[in-house]
């Protein structure tokens, strides 16, 4: 029989553990349909999709969709969640991708350099959720 | 049935026409409802990681203090709360393990396994106290108006707490009793922006604009809401996205509370249309709902 090489490289073994475990979802069974993506309110500013971001976490790397700032910019509709087809809490994974930058110290946003106008207009929640969703 | 009106941080400062229509409102339709005399924030969204309990803590001991007050039913107004209160209570009910942890980290409060049912007013509305009573406390229908329904995130997901259940179809309901006519368009069920207005206000501006052009479209003359944070991405911030562009018109906001405080003959100061921006009361002495005088 031929040898098939195991696709996830092992320098990436312990970066696809760290999703799952904080995520507690199985990410590969995804199965690519992209109904993720098609309904993500946030995936034009997004670096690429939401698919796309299952499909790179599958193989451990994390660092590109942080860099596409995916988990950045999701905003928890949970749109994603209820519709995928695979059962998977897709808002579970890419908080974990989340969390993997905020757990090293660094925040998304500011609070200093949010415009006084924000702080005047914008309800209580808006600022609890952000922080908490956007803050270390 | 023991109620605990939860009211949450918002209801009590930037979103008082929120809160102050419902309590009218209930008022008006006879149900007794006591704020918690102690309540503490409810964490605004539920922790999705699923090694962060600590997160958890603050809804369950909401959840604790209404159990304590004798409650069986929580009832709660701001859709943020009820996602992050519902989703909590869900936890606890459902996970042993995280249960059993949470309950020994708050040794101090007595064990907590979920009893209470979380309740969000829309749902308390239709399913205890009913839409036939609501419809007979109706005094001044708002025939008319046709106003667009926008559930927000919180209100319709996760599945498992839905207001009124997965079909999305409640807020409709209400319009209906309310004698004006809920107008079927596209974004009913779409996402405000939610916080990302603070870390990708570019995004929320495109969020913003959907909604906009799709209630144009299909010729609405208000939204319909219940979260605060819809509140502001939706209606607060429409004058950014409208100096930008002249292809949308502005569309006034509404909480479903307020309509629902005119249509039972509730005096519209209480309603706090100030809150609202100009064109909300403007709309409805327009359409003669609301005396001119009024403000």
């Amino acid at each position: 029989m031929a040898h098939i090489p195991n696709p996830i490289p092992a320098e990436n073994a312990a970066a696809v553990r760290k999703i799952s475990e904080i995520s507690g979802e199985n990410i590969y069974r995804c199965m690519q349909c992209g109904t993720c993506s098609a309904v993500c309110p946030m995936v034009d500013s997004m670096g690429f999709t939401t698919r796309q971001g299952i499909h790179l976490l599958q193989f451990g790397r994390t660092e590109e969709v942080i860099q596409a700032k995916i988990g950045e910019f999701c905003a928890s509709c949970h749109t994603c969640m209820v519709r995928c087809p695979r059962g998977i809490e897709v808002p579970r994974v890419f908080e974990a991708v989340r969390q993997l930058t905020l757990r090293q110290n660094i925040d998304f946003i500011k609070p200093g350099e949010i415009p006084k106008e924000t702080f005047d207009e914008a309800p209580q929640i808006t600022f609890v959720s952000g922080f908490r969703k956007l803050t270390s | 049935m023991k109620l605990a009106y939860y009211p949450g941080c918002t209801l009590k400062t930037k979103a008082k026409n929120l809160e102050d229509a419902a309590l009218a409102v209930l008022a008006k339709l006879g149900v007794e409802v006591h704020e918690m005399p102690r309540w503490n924030c409810c964490g605004a969204v539920f922790s999705l990681a699923d090694d962060d309990l600590i997160h958890q803590a603050a809804p369950v001991r909401n959840m604790i203090r209404a159990a304590q007050e004798g409650a069986d039913t929580l009832v709660t107004i701001c859709s943020q709360c009820y996602n992050t209160l519902a989703r909590a209570n869900n936890l606890m009910r459902s996970d042993e393990e995280k249960r059993d942890t949470l309950n020994r980290f708050m040794d101090e409060e007595p064990d907590y396994a979920g009893e209470l049912e979380v309740l969000h007013l829309l749902g308390f509305l239709r399913d205890h106290v009913g839409w036939d009573v609501v419809r007979q406390h109706v005094v001044r229908p708002l025939e008319g108006l046709r106003l667009a329904p926008f559930y927000g995130c919180t209100m319709l997901r996760p599945t498992e707490v839905a207001v009124g259940g997965e079909s999305a179809t409640i807020f409709s309901e209400l319009i209906e009793v309310l004698g004006a006519t809920p107008v079927q368009w596209a974004a009913a069920e779409e996402c405000c922006g939610s916080y990302q207005v603070l870390a990708n206000p570019e995004g929320a501006n495109l969020r913003l604009k959907r909604v906009l052009g799709a209630a144009n479209q299909a010729k609405a003359d208000a939204l319909v809401l219940s979260c605060p944070l819809c509140e502001y991405n939706l209606g607060t911030r429409q004058r950014h996205v409208l100096e930008e562009t002249n292809e949308l018109s502005p569309v006034p906001t509404f909480y479903f509370t307020q309509l629902l405080a005119i249509a039972l003959g509730v005096e519209p100061e209480v309603c706090r249309f100030d809150l609202n921006g100009s064109a909300a009361l403007e709309l409805l002495t327009q359409r003669e709902l609301v005396a001119v005088a009024a403000s």
